[in-house]
């Protein structure tokens, strides 16, 4: 069990587990884990911003809707480029939508995060707003109706033995939640991810000692926003359709509500937090029946942030891991 | 001309509306330094309270000024009481914690309040009782002059100018302009802080009360999502004016009105949303202190 | 005599309506060891904040080896060698005594992000000897045994000294001390002082410090500022000082206690 003290390794298990229950299930369960995998990355990104930055992002829908609409654009209106088939030709698609929405990151975060304060809460609010409602007004981008017939993964056929589609799905979430758990955890042990921390802490600290916060909390942003983007490219490819309904104030508020409950500045906390996010309005569905169609979800959501901030102001995990070594050794284990 | 005339009465009355609840977000600003994302559904439970009210004691079988002041008295008090147990049982216990806890408290009452608000009255949209009579008063240089305009005009003009008096001719008013300059002085100088943070809360959940029912008479529609959109307008008037600035409030709300409306008719109405927020962001580049708001520094 | 190291001209600053310091000017020499006294609300702390472009002068000017600084944004202003600790402790609170001095030589770190997503050599070259650097700065500070401890833990006088040890890892030329012994006692005090000089030699530091304990400041400074509300009433030798009527006045009238 002693690779199971790498949180990697260890969160990677957890998927796994999770996702081979998926497997030997229906449809709509193998729908639910590949939405574990598209929740993650949604909740590890915003992570970056909310939890290891200090900032705070109330708009993480509109840019998962900025990388959904490009990989729905890109598949549904423009041929296969020749030669690009396959796995290869998808993950250049994601990598796109990442770039795009990583693009509206420094276009959102420039003018907000130069300022101290609560106003990136406002602006992304408001983008995440301004988004909706230019989807809903652009009849390129189908309007309130969306685009649909947006491709699944291929089929992978390895000399006779078929790899199904849900299988190559499950691997191309594994694959984006897997960088996206690297890349963060990687940056954090460094000097660039030390700055994130150092703004959180105290911003004029570190100014003092030399960092740049501002650039800091953009690049931070910027990070959180690719993999946003990349998130929406995995939704785009697990739902086929895309809408801006699918892409509300709710989304967003579902990501603070991963980071916040998890603990701010705990990807343990945030994975967990995932699994519970993407089970509990399926196990709460059946209850709607008895609330006139009104979401019961967010009320308990609601209540979850308020009663944590009062009383558990650090969340579930804190800034813990399940596995403690790396945080406690940073710098030194390399 | 007069079609003008007529777009500047509309965007004077929406406008107003935005400054009435724009000052409840300046005002709480002012003294905690805090967004206050639940003002927008103090608004809402606003048009509720005053839904009800008009229609348990059926008011608007008799319209008229009196019908508004009881729905105006009766709502206000009721938005101060929920203004008041927001304050004491989400934000009081988080008076010391870092900012970004009391900013995700304060999501967390919004949302509760907005799908609370749901499951107690119904998502479906409502339709607010008539308390005016709509009806052309009178015309200037060709443009009818409707009640509703002049009953919203004269309803926030009023509101302003009491709160004017109660800010700066009386002794609480002396206390939170104190407690907004610097709440630990104030508080060594013997003001009771915790009382001014109440009253402040009184007055911005009254003032969005009001702003409630002038937009039920104006647009006839309630419903529970209907804070969301008005309060990040109201506070980008908020900012726009300079946040912590009351002045700044009024003037930001009626720039923003009017602006509002004349993009609508001059542009597309699509555009009418994205307007407050190419504003917001014009003003965090250009001048993030606002127009009337003074550069805060903050203590080393 | 060459040209000094930090020359401040004139500066004024203005809030609203009150001056808290009033074209203020003051020189001090590369090695020096400088103290700025006065009284509680004398504008000390008022007069670092500016240094260190936390606030920017209403007016005047400040340079750093006959470079403007003033204007500049805090983060340049450390760039160029010139960096301090707080009054009222601002450590990294939840992070590691270790990660709080790593940050502090960012501005010196050279690998790139593709470097840390991608462990090359050289970010664990570069790791290693940073964190190499930190521990041996904390080691001179008595801070060996709490290299993981989180820094909001530590005592109080090791939370200073911490601070001291952070700045110090921005590789200053110069740094800004304010109130660097404030709650320790007599014998904490006396040690920290014999530090403050020793690092100076070491480092090749010129230090400005605030503080209020007047015979501390006489012991160990060559040279001596001393403000009242905001003005600089004397300065010079600590000899000088001592003898100053202005400045006995000044100490006398406000704040009798602490002047021993």
């Amino acid at each position: 069990m002693r690779a199971l003290k790498n949180p990697l390794i260890a969160a990677l298990v957890v998927l796994i587990v999770a996702s081979a229950l998926g497997l030997l299930t229906n449809s709509y369960i193998q729908l639910i884990v590949l939405f574990l995998f598209v929740n993650s990355i949604m909740g590890m990104s915003l992570n970056l911003v909310n939890g290891y930055t200090g900032q705070f992002s109330l708009g993480h829908a509109g840019f998962v809707a900025v990388g959904a609409y490009f990989t729905a654009v890109m598949t549904t209106k423009f041929p296969v480029p020749d030669g690009l088939a396959g796995l290869p030709y998808f993950i250049l698609i994601s990598l796109g939508s990442g770039l795009l929405a990583g693009a509206f990151g420094y276009i959102v975060g420039l003018p907000s995060l130069r300022l101290k304060g609560d106003y990136l809460a406002i602006v992304t609010l408001g983008f995440g707003e301004i988004i909706r409602v230019s989807l809903n007004n652009a009849p390129y981008l189908g309007g309130a109706l969306g685009i649909s017939s947006i491709p699944s993964m291929p089929e992978v056929d390895l000399g006779g033995f078929v790899v199904s589609n849900y299988i190559t799905s499950l691997l191309f979430a594994i694959f984006w939640s897997v960088v996206c758990f690297f890349v963060i955890w990687r940056l954090l042990k460094s000097s660039h991810g030390r700055c994130f921390l150092s703004v959180r802490e105290d911003e004029i600290a570190a100014e003092a000692m030399g960092i740049n916060t501002t650039k800091a909390k953009i690049q931070a942003f910027v990070v959180s926003s690719f993999f946003a983007g990349i998130a929406g490219a995995l939704y785009a490819h697990f739902t086929n359709y895309v809408s801006p309904a699918s892409f509300t104030f709710l989304m967003s508020i579902d990501a603070v509500i991963m980071v916040v409950l998890g603990g701010m500045g705990s990807m343990s906390g945030v994975l967990t937090s995932a699994l519970i996010i993407t089970v509990l309005p399926e196990i709460l569905r059946s209850l709607k029946d008895y609330t006139g169609g009104v979401d019961l979800r967010m009320i308990i959501y609601s209540l979850a942030l308020i009663l944590i901030m009062i009383l558990r102001p650090k969340g579930l995990f804190g800034d813990k891991e399940i596995n403690l070594n790396w945080r406690k050794n940073v710098g030194s284990s390399t | 001309m007069e079609e003008l005339l007529q777009h500047l009465i509309n965007g004077l009355s929406l406008g107003s509306i935005y400054a009435l609840i724009a000052l409840g977000y300046t005002m709480v600003y002012g003294i905690l330094q805090m967004i206050n994302f639940a003002h927008s559904e103090v608004y809402m439970m606003g048009a509720f309270f005053a839904y009800y009210t008009a229609k348990y004691l059926n008011l608007s079988s008799s319209p008229g000024f009196g019908s508004l002041a009881i729905v105006l008295v009766v709502t206000m008090v009721l938005c101060s009481l929920l203004g008041l147990a927001i304050e004491k049982f989400a934000y009081r216990p988080l008076r010391k914690a870092p900012k970004l806890n009391v900013l995700i408290t304060a999501i967390g009452v919004s949302l509760f309040l907005q799908y609370f608000a749901q499951l107690v009255f119904g998502a479906d949209p409502k339709v607010f009782p008539t308390l005016i009579e709509e009806q052309t008063l009178f015309t200037i240089a060709g443009a009818p002059i409707k009640s509703f305009d002049v009953t919203i005009l004269v309803v926030s003009l009023v509101s302003m100018g009491v709160l004017h008096f109660l800010v700066y001719h009386t002794k609480l008013g002396k206390a939170m302009r104190a407690v907004s300059h610097n709440a630990s002085v104030a508080s060594i100088l013997g003001i009771n802080v915790s009382r001014v943070i109440a009253y402040t809360f009184i007055i911005g959940s009254s003032l969005a009360g009001i702003g409630a029912i002038l937009v039920g008479i104006k647009y006839q529609k309630i419903e529970p999502m209907m804070g969301t959109m008005i309060g990040l307008k109201a506070f980008v008037a908020a900012v726009l004016g300079g946040i912590g600035s009351i002045a700044g409030a009024v003037t930001g709300g009626l720039i923003l009105g009017i602006s509002e409306i004349l993009v609508v008719v001059y542009g597309s109405s699509q555009y009418r949303d994205a307007l407050a927020f190419l504003i917001l962001i014009f003003i965090l580049l250009v001048k993030p202190a606002g127009m009337f708001g003074k550069n805060r520094i903050e203590k080393v | 005599m060459s040209a000094p190291l930090l020359d401040v001209r004139n500066i004024t600053m203005q809030f609203g309506g009150l001056k808290a310091v009033e074209s203020l000017s003051f020189q001090v020499q590369k090695g020096q060891l400088a103290g700025l006294i006065g009284p509680n609300g004398a504008g000390k702390t008022t007069v670092f904040n500016m240094l260190t472009g936390v606030y920017t002068p209403t007016s005047g000017e400040v340079a750093f080896e006959s470079k403007k600084i003033s204007g500049l944004k805090p983060f340049e202003i450390s760039s160029h060698g010139l960096t301090r600790t707080f009054q009222n402790i601002r450590l990294f609170k939840d992070l590691t005594v270790l990660e709080n001095v790593l940050i502090a030589n960012h501005q010196h770190v050279k690998y790139t992000w593709t470097d840390a997503l991608f462990l090359t050599e050289a970010f664990q070259v570069e790791e290693t000897k940073l964190v190499n650097r930190a521990k041996d700065i904390l080691n001179i500070f008595g801070l060996s045994n709490k290299f993981n401890e989180r820094s909001a833990n530590l005592p109080y006088g090791e939370q200073r000294k911490l601070e001291i040890v952070r700045a110090l890892m921005t590789e200053p030329k110069m740094i800004l001390l304010d109130e660097p012994a404030a709650g320790m006692n007599h014998s904490e005090t006396h040690s920290l002082m014999e530090l403050i000089a020793k690092i100076r030699k070491e480092f090749n530091l010129t230090v400005l410090l605030i503080e209020h304990d007047m015979k501390l400041v006489m012991g160990i400074c060559e040279q001596i500022f001393v403000l009242d509300h905001g003005v600089k009433i004397e300065d010079g030798a600590p000899e000088k000082i001592k003898t100053s009527k202005k400045v006995i006045e000044a100490y006398l009238g406000v704040d009798a206690d602490e002047s021993h």
